[in-house]
């Protein structure tokens, strides 16, 4: 059985110039122990996404009717979108569900240790003792690989490097045993060798914890380094998803290919470079039919720009939201 | 042949005072003994994790922090000026000569001013231009190289996506006509879908506008396809340098292997194979004795930690190691 089920998520915020639509109709599911790798450029969505899984989007924003987020627990399933109370949200907002987030030095408290921050956490969700909840903080932090880790727990985010932080972080969200991680670009702000050393924590930790991931990126690699199965987005929407395989071998939408093409490739130096023609339009001037034909290379006719594709089958687990793919599979 | 250099540098050293008592000032050095040459129309690139010192060697040779130690060389054919005694005249003469193009474009654009105002700005406080109407001429012409249009100009910053907006810092820099460009992390900021876009941008502006950049950035992938010739920095050090396809064919330092290992590879069935780096960059202020990277070299030896390898060319291709040659 799944881990979490999300059926048509359709986001839109209220601003002055009018609404916004930041998420439309976005429906996947995950499995326990299962990681899956969000993809997408800047705007398209992949944030506003995750964080609605703990209902974290700002005020103004608006979601669909239709809309219908369930969490499958042990005590039975959780309606996400029924969730009303500050009190009642502390399921999905670090209870079952805990979250990474891009820049940790942003996401620490800075005139609080790292310890009392881990211990305030664990007080809220767990029944645990103080003094417990202090033994299982260090544990953690020990467990991530941050040596010295009781006097860690003594310091200030700002007296750690950033691999350390990030590290710290990972502690934190995990130690009340979640069942769904959500890493939204943990390895981002990190330099290369230390995004590898915690790219490698990650997967240690699920081996170890058995929780679900949603591991949101930009970049590929990442992904196919992490990631069992891939979904990616553009402006709001979903258009391709799959098994990591599939979709980084043989992909299907122009957009992913695209963003696999424009990836400098060490192996051959001499390929040029190939940019995803034109830039990410303005959210207020959200394309009419197929959100990326603006952008696309291979449109097939006025069909992109009037009719919003469906998904079309595209091989085991994969699916594609593209015309082309649609005309080839009928033909 | 030897390459005309546009920029060369002999021991360069940045230091800057931390902590201490008042006759026991320490200093930290973030760029140590470095010498360099960047030959003039060459797209020179600096790699190196974040407290490498590859900033504050861009920002040195920009003249934006002071020289401490050694010597650095500008000479473009019309003018050559010694960077750590620049005087104030030649000083503004430099600025006009030598511009950077910063990382986040987000926060690189006043949002109270207009496009236009921004690109024109250099021109303004340098006092380039003699009229109003020149001005305008100077940034039009400047704009539509960058790809930007006439309405872009009116605009202002926040209507703009992240390439577009890399595209009018790019302009901004460019508009007093330098000759030297330090590009520090241009991309990193971007997608990828628009990365690529920008580096192609920042190639075809050099064959036309005769420029010559330091790429700064901390993405091999990214330097091996715009830069030729790569600098690879750990604590303030060169510790390996080569012209790009010598050092990605055969990179000699343990670190630039590590590097390489580090990058996450596109295919899936390749995970687990990189060698891995323990631990994190020392503390510029408290800095290894022997060589600076012994403290994660998995090949260090007693004489890695008591004796500093010298930076040793070996056709065209030079590497700070002293186990280099074992270790190939």
């Amino acid at each position: 059985m799944s881990l979490i089920d999300v059926e048509n998520l359709t986001l839109e915020f209220r601003t002055d110039e009018g609404l916004i639509t930041a998420v439309e109709d976005v429906s996947f599911s995950l499995a326990p122990g299962e990681v899956m790798g969000l993809v997408g450029e800047s705007g398209s969505g992949k944030s506003v996404t995750a964080k609605a899984l703990m209902k974290l989007n700002a005020a103004n924003a608006v979601y669909d009717p239709a809309t219908r987020i369930t969490l499958h627990l042990d005590g039975g399933p959780v309606d996400v979108m029924s969730l009303k109370r500050p009190r009642d949200m502390e399921i999905v907002r670090g209870g079952a569900v805990s979250m990474i987030f891009q820049e940790p030095m942003a996401s620490f408290a800075p005139a609080m240790t790292i310890g009392s921050q881990m211990v305030e956490q664990l007080l809220i969700h767990t029944d645990l003792s103080k003094r417990a909840a202090r033994d299982l903080s260090i544990e953690m932090l020990d467990r991530v690989g941050i040596s010295d880790a009781a006097s860690r727990f003594n310091q200030y985010a700002f007296e750690l490097s950033g691999g350390m932080r990030q590290r710290a972080m990972i502690a934190m969200a995990l130690s009340t045993r979640p069942k769904l991680l959500i890493a939204d670009e943990p390895t981002t702000a990190l330099d290369v060798t230390i995004q590898a050393q915690v790219i490698d924590l990650m997967k240690d930790l699920v081996a170890e914890f058995g929780m679900g991931i949603i591991f949101i990126t930009h970049d590929l690699g990442v992904v196919a380094q992490t990631a069992d199965k891939v979904a990616v987005m553009y402006l709001g929407r979903m258009v391709e998803q799959g098994p990591v395989r599939e979709v980084i071998r043989n992909p299907q939408h122009p957009y992913t290919r695209g963003l696999i093409d424009a990836l400098p490739q060490l192996d051959d130096l001499d390929k040029p470079l190939q940019p995803v023609p034109g830039d990410i339009p303005s959210p207020l001037e959200r394309p009419e039919g197929c959100v990326f034909h603006t952008r696309c290379t291979r449109i097939i006719g006025d069909i992109c720009r009037t009719a919003v594709p469906g998904w079309t089958d595209t091989g085991p687990h994969h699916r594609t939201a593209c015309h082309l793919c649609h005309q080839d599979t009928a033909a | 042949m030897t390459e005309e250099l546009l920029i060369e540098t002999r021991d360069l050293t940045v230091g800057f005072p931390v902590g201490g008592r008042l006759f026991n000032k320490k200093t930290l050095k973030a760029v140590d003994g470095i010498s360099i040459g960047i030959p003039r129309g060459s797209f020179f690139g600096v790699v190196g994790e974040s407290g490498s010192g590859k900033t504050t060697l861009g920002r040195a040779l920009l003249n934006a922090v002071p020289i401490t130690g050694g010597h650095a060389t500008y000479h473009d054919g019309e003018v050559r000026y010694d960077l750590s005694t620049l005087s104030g005249t030649e000083l503004k003469d430099y600025r006009k000569r030598a511009q950077l193009i910063f990382q986040d474009p987000y926060a690189a654009l006043s949002p109270r001013m207009t496009v236009r105002d921004i690109i024109a700005e250099p021109l303004e406080v340098m006092g380039l231009t003699a009229s109003r109407e020149e001005t305008d001429a100077r940034v039009r012409e400047i704009a539509a190289k960058c790809r930007l249009n006439l309405e872009h100009l009116r605009r202002f910053p926040h209507a703009f996506s992240g390439g577009q907006r890399q595209r009018i810092s790019i302009a901004r820099a460019l508009v007093s006509g330098p000759r030297f460009v330090v590009a520090d992390e241009s991309v990193a900021a971007l997608d990828v879908s628009i990365q690529a876009d920008i580096l192609n941008l920042l190639k075809n502006l050099q064959s036309e506008l005769g420029l010559t950049y330091m790429f700064i950035s901390h993405d091999l992938s990214v330097v091996a396809h715009s830069c030729d010739h790569v600098a690879v920095m750990y604590l303030g050090r060169i510790v390996e340098s080569a012209p790009t396809r010598k050092l990605f064919a055969a990179p000699r330092h343990p670190y630039t292997k590590a590097l390489f290992s580090a990058i996450p590879s596109l295919d899936p069935d390749d995970r687990g194979r990189a060698q891995k780096l323990e631990g994190e960059i020392p503390s510029p202020t408290n800095q290894p004795p022997g060589c600076k990277f012994h403290t994660r070299c998995p090949h260090a030896t007693d004489l890695c930690k008591a004796r500093e390898p010298v930076l040793q060319t070996e056709s065209g291709h030079a590497v700070a190691c002293h186990r280099w040659q074992e270790l190939l």
